[in-house]
């Protein structure tokens, strides 16, 4: 049993919420960029908490099934289409029948959707997870992004009409994107190397992404944030949220594909709970730094963010 | 005695920095830490990412936090002496110099105005530190390549460099673990995978290992090479 992919979309993968434990071996986790839309849609769903989903980029798909399946998006808004001519929304199930199509369009407000079936999409499991690492050409469906024409293995799970009619009558309310936002940082850990004008510029000025951004790192430009002499450090560890400064000063987010050492500074690591906003930031929105406080953050039992985001499971 | 400095990475991770060197007595007391954590894995910690200087720990902000962590940390970096380095641990590379596999070992002959089998003796005499994995998987960063060797990378970079690839680039050797752009100057290949996503770990080498590389004919190589793939080569350490 298949979706087949009709238009593929400029980047379209097959991800989860990442490949862990292998950073030392210079394996980075990939996994969706936004964590927020992707635990919204596999519970939504009601599927496993690490289930494979599809991410779609700026244009999304447009896939047709060979059985009839429930299913659902979350994420940017893609305006999409059933069967030619009837809007689906995000965040809400749709029973989708076989042979009719299903269509993503252009990301209005937002950059990356979210799309799955109640079921599993079928790609092996590789170091325990079916995140496509692109770089490497591991994991998701072949190592690689999405093309027209592939057949994507799934499986339907198997529910009660009683099942299915609660299935479709769930909703999850969906973020409206702003072009401004802004963003909570840990200052650190070389943020020494940098002037106090230099941190001051970065928390005090709009950045603006550019359109270089990708998974591996959000690119900003704006006032170039001044350093103490050179930025070189010698390479250490990154990780999903490090914002180092380049020799020019202006500051990279890493994203979900960054990679696992790099020798620029970092001035600050954005907090994971706002990671999911700069998944969701296109080329030409406004970002604002924060500074937060970690103690503050942490101050409330281990475990509220998760708490928040599987909402009290 | 080095210093040490602890401090967070946003709420995921601890930093632990040791002295600002690249330097082998620096990596091992990160590679020691890295072992204790490894070890003990306390409540929370997810993994851990050994670099030439400092150590990332990751946690869990559902099962522990940074304020928490701290002590753990700390009793570990306080337990360590000059004396609990582990023994080395040096394993053989088999390396087939020159030919089709080391395309720039004669163009470096010319530029350093060594024979070839000056530069294959000099490059094999180091058993070198991996100080660290990064870049690609399996990618190992080594120290210690004798500065009569250093040679700097190629003015235009090749677009494709086969796996197994040994070059070295600047003041540094090392090996292509998977087909990759890059600007080494190649000077043979070893029929040893440095990375294969079928295997578990997916990678031959450990940061804190050593490597020490040995020349083999291209009938060797061959026989070798047959063996990795078929699963049934034994890795040999010296």
């Amino acid at each position: 049993m298949s979706m087949h992919i009709l238009q593929a979309g400029p980047l379209t993968t097959v991800q989860d919420r990442g490949r862990f434990g292998y950073m030392e071996y210079g394996i980075t986790a990939s996994g969706v960029m936004d964590t927020l839309a992707y635990t919204q849609l596999v519970s939504l769903l009601a599927n496993e908490p690490d289930a494979a989903v599809l991410e779609m980029t700026l244009m999304g798909a447009e896939l047709v099934f060979e059985e009839d399946v429930c299913a659902a998006y979350t994420g940017a808004d893609m305006q999409a289409v059933y069967d030619g001519n009837i809007p689906v929304e995000r965040g809400r199930v749709y029973r989708i029948e076989k042979g009719h199509r299903l269509r993503f369009g252009m990301a209005k407000n937002g950059v990356r959707a979210y799309f799955a079936i109640a079921g599993t999409i079928e790609v092996p499991s590789v170091m325990g997870s079916r995140s496509t690492n692109l770089k490497c050409g591991l994991g998701g469906f072949k190592g690689r992004k999405l093309q027209n024409g592939d057949a994507i293995p799934i499986r339907v799970r198997e529910f009660s009409e009683a099942e299915q009619k609660r299935l479709l009558k769930k909703t999850v309310s969906q973020m409206d994107y702003e072009r401004e936002k802004t963003v909570r940082v840990i200052l650190g850990p070389q943020k020494e190397m940098f002037t106090e004008e230099g941190v001051r510029t970065f928390l005090e000025t709009p950045y603006t992404v550019s359109v270089e951004s990708d998974r591996m790192g959000i690119r900003l430009e704006g006032k170039k944030v001044l350093a103490e002499g050179n930025t070189d450090i010698i390479s250490d560890g990154i990780v999903f949220g490090s914002v180092q400064i380049t020799t020019a000063g202006l500051p990279i987010v890493m994203m979900a594909d960054h990679q696992t050492t790099g020798g620029y500074a970092k001035i600050a690591t954005v907090i994971q709970e706002d990671l999911p906003i700069l998944a969701q930031a296109g080329p030409g929105d406004q970002i604002r730094f924060a500074q937060a406080d970690l103690k503050k953050l942490q101050k409330h039992s281990p475990g509220s963010f998760l708490r928040m985001l599987f909402g009290g499971r | 005695m080095s210093s040490l400095r602890i401090c967070p990475v946003g709420d995921q991770a601890v930093l632990c920095e040791f002295d600002n060197v690249i330097d082998v007595q620096t990596n091992d007391r990160v590679q020691y830490l890295a072992a204790q954590i490894r070890a003990a894995h306390p409540k929370g910690v997810t993994e851990v990412l050994p670099t030439y200087r400092s150590l990332l720990i990751f946690y869990d902000q559902g099962k522990t936090t940074y304020q928490k962590l701290l002590p753990v940390i700390k009793k570990f970096s306080a337990a360590q002496t000059a004396e609990t380095q582990e023994k080395k641990r040096i394993r053989i590379v088999p390396c087939h110099y020159g030919g089709e596999e080391g395309p720039d070992l004669g163009e470096m002959s010319r530029e350093l105005g060594r024979s070839e089998a000056e530069i294959i003796q000099i490059h094999q005499s180091v058993d070198y530190k991996i100080y660290m994995l990064g870049f690609l998987p399996g990618f190992v960063y080594l120290g210690g390549l004798d500065e009569r060797i250093h040679m700097p990378r190629l003015s235009i970079p090749r677009t494709k460099i086969p796996a197994r690839s040994v070059g070295i680039g600047g003041s540094q050797t090392g090996v292509y673990p998977m087909d990759s752009p890059g600007g080494w100057r190649l000077i043979g290949r070893t029929p040893l995978s440095f990375y294969d996503q079928t295997n578990d770990p997916p990678v031959l080498c450990h940061a804190g290992e050593y490597i020490r590389f040995v020349s083999v004919t291209e009938q060797e190589y061959a026989l070798i090479r047959q063996d990795v793939k078929n699963k049934v080569y034994q890795p040999e350490f010296a």
